[in-house]
């Protein structure tokens, strides 16, 4: 337990270090002190606040993260052109439903995810979340029965399996 | 002719994230009521930023420029959809009745069969 | 063409605009005015290519963190009526009030 604080903290410093070498573009020795002192401070203003656990430094998301992701684009283009033309034709045909979607993810971070990639693709928005289903506003029946068939629901199950 | 390919798909992604972005603000004044105006709203904020970012990255070639496009993309990717999350979960709780669709009563539980019944 | 996109985005933010004094419920405003903030963090991002200081992009960085966290704050504000503590009493009653 204490060890995965270690963990966690030290993933925390260490993430906030590189980025701020990202950002930062001086490496001269006092800028980089400085840069220290800045991440050194924010961590310990998170351990002070005890936000620092697997949520604030999900290190457990793997690599197969990145391939829902690639799935993800593919969907938000996908649904990005339909709400497009929607928009686009002159008679607006839209066909709003509001649906309760089961959400089958244990932990939040997955329930999150599942979200986040809902609302992400246009056509479909998360309204409310409950702890096992989640209330989704769709444009049109078809976005709602696309989400209803349970897809994302399964892939993003699969992601946090790992 | 590498440079010239680069330079004509920096363009492509740039006029099409333009062209997305210019369908979402429509969307956003023709919609009918504000549930549905939410959908217009993730348009830009999906397809059309990430194609306008991802124009300027192949502009820039490769540098610190691009880790801050980047980074630009990867904050409104996960702030976007948090923040229409927010403004709709919002609205609902204060009572905001969407005009085209019904709310759907909350499914029944195991525990609470009796509601199914009434 | 940078300023073709930069032209379009401001299009686009004029009929954010528009949404944003047309309402009606205040919920609109503040998608209206959400969905501006992400098109100014685009537009400043091309306008700093445009005038080739790729300088902006900070600035950029910056509007996007601001305008989610203004987002939230606005929202709260909403919902609580207040921005400070004695929030969690509210939002316990407000819950139940909610499910019920």
């Amino acid at each position: 337990m204490r060890l995965k604080t270690m963990t966690h903290t030290l993933g925390l410093g260490l993430a906030m270090f590189a980025l701020w070498l990202l950002l930062s573009g001086h490496y001269t020795p006092l800028l980089l002190s400085f840069g220290v002192a800045s991440c050194a401070l924010i961590v310990l203003i998170a351990a002070r606040l005890d936000v620092i656990d697997h949520e604030a430094v999900p290190l457990h998301l793997s690599f197969g993260y990145f391939g829902y992701l690639a799935w993800l684009g593919k969907e938000i283009a996908k649904s990005n052109w339909d709400v497009a033309k929607i928009v686009l034709d002159p008679k607006l045909p839209i066909s709003p439903t509001m649906v309760w979607v089961p959400a089958t993810q244990r932990t939040d971070v997955g329930k999150v995810i599942y979200a986040n990639s809902i609302t992400l693709t246009p056509g479909t928005v998360s309204v409310e979340i409950e702890h096992d289903r989640i209330l989704v506003h769709a444009i049109t029946r078809e976005a709602a029965e696309g989400l209803e068939s349970g897809d994302m629901d399964r892939r993003v199950d699969q992601i946090e399996a790992r | 002719m590498i440079a010239l390919l680069v330079e004509a798909a920096s363009w492509t992604f740039l006029l099409l994230g333009a062209f997305l972005v210019l369908v979402g603000a429509l969307g956003l004044v023709r919609m009918p009521d504000f549930y549905t105006r939410l959908h217009p709203a993730g348009i830009t904020d999906s397809l059309g930023a990430d194609f306008i970012l991802t124009g300027l990255v192949l502009q820039a070639g490769f540098s610190l420029v691009t880790v801050k496009l980047f980074l630009i993309g990867a904050f409104l990717f996960f702030t976007s959809p948090t923040s229409t999350h927010a403004i709709a979960n919002a609205a609902l709780v204060a009572g905001l009745k969407p005009r085209h669709a019904v709310v759907p009563p909350r499914p029944p539980e195991k525990a609470t069969q009796d509601e199914e019944a009434r | 063409m940078f300023a073709a996109t930069a032209i379009a985005l401001l299009v686009a933010m004029v009929l954010a605009l528009v949404r944003l004094y047309a309402g009606p419920s205040l919920y609109d405003r503040v998608l209206a005015a959400n969905s501006f903030g992400t098109k100014t963090v685009l537009l400043i991002a091309v306008m700093g290519f445009l005038t080739g200081r790729p300088d902006f992009l900070d600035i950029a960085l910056l509007y996007a963190l601001l305008n989610f966290i203004g987002t939230i704050a606005v929202l709260k504000f909403f919902r609580y009526r207040s921005l400070g503590d004695a929030v969690e009493e509210k939002a316990a009653s407000r819950n139940k009030e909610a499910s019920q």
